[in-house]
């Protein structure tokens, strides 16, 4: 369990939030033109990584506002909190 | 060859007060070259190596293990085993595991401990009745033994459990396969260790794999922490750790590696003889034979790599073994710990080639791999061996994520995954 700072609400319990999975996958502009390598790749292939990875969360019992997240995940410290459509502020 | 495991011997190396027992595997340094390397020294890729050896003939090979073997969620699982799965294509691949179970002991002289004590699944709710009637329908359609109880009659089965329609999440009915059970996890690893160090294979442990070199699109070896090994065909069965091994190959799975939670309690005299799971307050529980109470939790939600779960799921998993198991509610819990799973978006497992030549991957099993470690290194070995997948686990390649043909088994299987 850990501490998530919500850009809205401030620091908050990890159990009130939901994680959104990787954070960063554009959805296809135009859907109809995507091969089924493409697809696949938009929908199920992800990068799982170990180390630094950039996720989406939302604050589920709190504010219910989704914000983006960046984290360790070999051991669960988090680098940087910024909201939706902002840059990172770390590579 | 080695010494048979026997009343005899055991007698034999009493008088030598159980000094001079031979070394069940070696451990020995890397050749240069191997005709095939399985990654990952756990139970599936142990018996990967062992059928590879056994029935496709392939002796010179080995299996690399960055830690010790059965040290990663082989030994941090809970020890279910069942093949109850909706779908043809799971029901196919877990009962083939369920019969290579039965005779596993004697096949490997190792005393796995496999008791077919039963499986026993609960429904709360009305969908849950549906649901389970319509797997316990699949699972007789497909050989598999299954039958639904009412609640007197899992009442009957298990004694101690609160059938009272009083609670929050009643007891409405559930499901019961007897030739489901459990294993000891720690045994079934050493005993594919020693038959498969038996028939020559390396078992190379405390040494990580850091690159697999690729020319084009054919492997060429693995560099690891012992150095550069060479070989034709690399094995991947690396559970949580799949898609680091999958980058370094260039590769993307889909998969998220997520923590999975479970605990003992202090051992007590024998109170449960059964497995009892339900999937919709998620809880299970069995009791191992020192007596603990080994209860299974959910995964959290987030990727991470850490083998930390979160505290608020252990809490939700007690309070849920509570209100079905009032009688446990003063029992002191010993050890709790996490382990690393590897979930695919269809909760089905890959056992499949690549796109890279000489590049397999066993991987995705998630929170229910242990129950198929015999069944999947038999068709991950005939996979490698052949270059095609056997017919069992044609399903389950990894294109299917391409095409669309999910073995869609969330929420379908007995437990949610």
């Amino acid at each position: 369990m850990f501490l998530i700072n919500c850009p809205f609400c401030g620091e908050r319990e990890q159990s009130e939030f939901k994680a959104g999975g990787e954070a960063h996958i554009v959805r296809p502009k135009q859907p109809t033109e995507l091969s089924d390598d493409e697809w696949a790749e938009y929908l199920f292939m992800r990068k799982n990584i170990k180390g630094i990875q950039f996720e989406r969360w939302n604050h589920v019992h709190g504010c219910r506002k989704w914000f983006n997240m960046v984290r360790d995940t070999s051991n669960d410290q988090i680098k940087a909190v910024y909201k939706m459509g902002e840059k990172p502020p770390v590579k | 060859m080695k010494n048979k495991y026997s009343i005899f011997s055991l007698i034999k190396n009493a008088f030598s007060y159980h000094e001079n027992w031979e070394k069940a595997w070696k451990d020995p340094e890397p050749k240069k070259e191997y005709d095939a390397i399985i990654v990952g020294g756990g139970g599936h890729g142990l018996a990967t190596a062992y059928y590879l050896a056994k029935k496709h003939n392939m002796k010179n090979i080995a299996v690399v293990e960055k830690g010790w073997i059965g040290g990663g969620n082989t030994g941090r699982n809970t020890t279910i085993i069942r093949s109850n799965y909706l779908w043809d294509a799971s029901a196919g691949l877990y009962d083939h595991a369920l019969k290579i179970w039965e005779g596993l002991s004697q096949e490997l002289n190792y005393n796995v401990m496999f008791s077919q004590r039963g499986v026993m699944n609960l429904a709360h709710n009305l969908q849950d009745v549906r649901d389970l009637k319509r797997r316990t329908h699949a699972n007789r359609l497909n050989g598999i033994d299954a039958v639904y109880l009412n609640t007197e009659e899992v009442k009957k089965f298990c004694p101690i459990i609160n059938t009272s329609q009083d609670i929050r999440y009643p007891v409405l009915g559930g499901t019961l396969q007897r030739r489901a059970g459990t294993a000891r996890h720690d045994a079934v690893a050493w005993g594919y260790a020693r038959g498969a160090d038996e028939m020559g294979v390396d078992i190379i442990q405390n040494c990580e794999v850091k690159g697999i070199k690729r020319n084009g699109d054919t492997v060429e070896g693995i560099e690891t922490t012992k150095g550069f090994i060479k070989t034709k065909k690399i094995g991947v069965v690396a559970a949580g750790h799949s898609s680091v091994i999958a980058n370094m190959a260039g590769l993307k799975l889909p998969l998220e590696s997520k923590p999975l939670q479970a605990l003992v309690s202090e051992p007590v005299k024998p109170i449960i003889d059964t497995v009892v799971m339900s999937n919709a307050v998620h809880a299970y529980v069995s009791q191992s034979d020192k007596g603990e109470l080994v209860i299974g939790a959910g995964t959290d939600d987030y990727v991470s790599y850490s083998q930390k779960g979160s505290h608020d799921i252990v809490e939700g998993t007690l309070n849920a073994i509570l209100e079905l198991y009032p009688i446990f509610s003063r029992m002191r819990m010993l050890r709790q710990w996490g382990g690393i799973v590897d979930i695919c978006p269809d909760a089905s497992p890959i056992i499949s080639k690549t796109s890279i030549k000489g590049l397999y991957f066993n991987c995705g099993w998630g929170t229910g791999g242990f129950k198929a470690t015999p069944g999947s290194g038999d068709l991950f070995a005939h996979t490698i061996a052949n270059d095609e997948p056997h017919k069992l686990n044609a399903a389950f390649n990894i294109n299917r994520f391409v095409s669309g043909d999910l073995v869609d088994e969330h929420g379908a299987a007995a437990v949610a995954h």
